[in-house]
């Protein structure tokens, strides 16, 4: 594995490890802590500072017959939640999201295809399949945007994108991301917007009039 | 129940007799700590005593259940908890799955590290004391961010303020875990 560069902001992960991420981007989140060794060591440094906000939490003393419940169920039945491996260059967390399955690409045109996972009031999720030379898809015009490279790498503005890098645009942001030379670039795009089409085509044509 | 250097706090000592020996014993001494936190805890976010019962008791089973999962090397007990009460929070208020990143492939047969446990839990410990002794309005914002309360853009609009100084507190002792992790790689 390349060395991870582009990393997950850290108020982005404290957001993550208290829970209060949108869920695209908590998908985009674990999907980075699945990849990235630094992140994983980051998220529990804040899990351990949420440790410390529940030991020095106000004490509420529990019903009576609360304890005798609950020792009462250990030896019940619990139905195991799906455990998700990993699978090729998809982590746990996103073959949960595409349940198991190989995705289901939709072509988008100049040889890019999509393959959403959740499209919801909280944002939406997709993978996108860039072959090289082409552009990454803009997600949405405002907002936040979280794209994870999980094959080959893209390049912008700002720096070249391999696997396990992620890269955290806002509408501040005026790139171009464009897929490298190699294999298909293939990432987890992850927004807190609704989809937009309508500028998605002008935007792929921007590398053919560059030659 | 294991004996364990003493050193070790008691809450790690009764959750690896939890997931080694299944200890009933200490289960419960496990319930009597963390039951009356976890629902001051949960009710602190405005959910009714009823439902944050419901969801102590869920977290209680939880611990029981996934106790294989707990590592004293990388997370101190009271973290460890901490995760799966906002998990189970998230599942049960919000009625949707949290998406959570890989476990990690370690040897179950290892020999756990003492020293190595005793350093989580001494960083652990250091982090509770500067949260105590931080001034009111600095704890506020620490705990409304662990509670879920902030969103990334209001935590990341609070950098500088005491989230960075505790958080490099224990940046440092997880160097350590960093570089162990490295070498499974």
């Amino acid at each position: 594995m390349t060395a991870i560069t582009h990393h997950t902001p850290d108020a982005l992960l404290a957001a993550y490890a208290a829970g209060n991420l949108p869920q695209p981007f908590a998908l985009a989140v674990a999907a980075h802590i699945s990849l990235c060794l630094d992140c994983r060591a980051a998220h529990e440094a804040h899990l351990v500072s949420g440790g410390a906000v529940l030991e020095a939490s106000k004490v509420e003393a529990v019903s009576e017959g609360l304890k005798s419940n609950v020792l009462d169920l250990l030896d019940a039945q619990v139905v195991e939640k799906k455990v998700y491996q990993r699978s090729g260059i998809y982590p746990g967390p996103v073959m949960e999201a595409l349940k198991g399955k190989p995705p289901r690409w939709k072509s988008l045109g100049m040889g890019v295809r999509q393959s959403i996972l959740s499209d919801g009031r909280e944002g939406s999720v997709r993978l996108l399949y860039i072959p090289s030379g082409r552009a990454v898809p803009d997600h949405s015009h405002n907002g936040l945007e979280l794209t994870l490279v999980l094959q080959g790498s893209f390049s912008d503005e700002t720096g070249r994108f391999g696997v396990g890098d992620i890269e955290v645009a806002d509408q501040s942001l005026e790139h171009t991301p464009i897929a490298d030379e190699g294999a298909p670039c293939i990432c987890l795009a992850a927004t807190d917007a609704p989809l937009r089409f309508n500028s998605f085509v002008p935007r792929l044509l921007q590398p053919l009039f560059r030659i | 129940m294991k004996q364990q250097p003493s050193q070790i706090s008691s809450l790690t000592t009764y959750m690896l007799s939890v997931r080694d020996d299944r200890d009933r014993t200490a289960f419960a001494l496990l319930f009597d700590h963390f039951a009356p936190r976890l629902k001051g805890f949960i009710m602190r976010s405005g959910t009714g005593a009823g439902q944050a019962e419901e969801i102590v008791q869920e977290v209680m089973l939880t611990i029981w259940h996934k106790a294989e999962q707990f590592d004293p090397e990388r997370a101190q007990v009271s973290a460890w908890v901490y995760q799966i009460a906002r998990n189970r929070q998230i599942d049960v208020i919000r009625k949707e799955n949290r998406p959570l990143p890989e476990e990690l492939g370690e040897d179950p047969s290892a020999e756990p590290d003492a020293s190595q446990i005793l350093a989580v839990e001494q960083e652990a410990g250091q982090l509770k004391d500067a949260l105590l002794k931080l001034k009111p309005d600095q704890r506020d914002i620490i705990e409304k961010a662990y509670l879920g309360e902030l969103t990334h853009q209001e935590i990341s609009s609070q950098t500088g303020l005491p989230l960075g100084t505790i958080k490099s507190r224990i940046r440092l002792g997880l160097e350590k875990l960093r570089y162990e992790l490295k070498e499974l790689r």
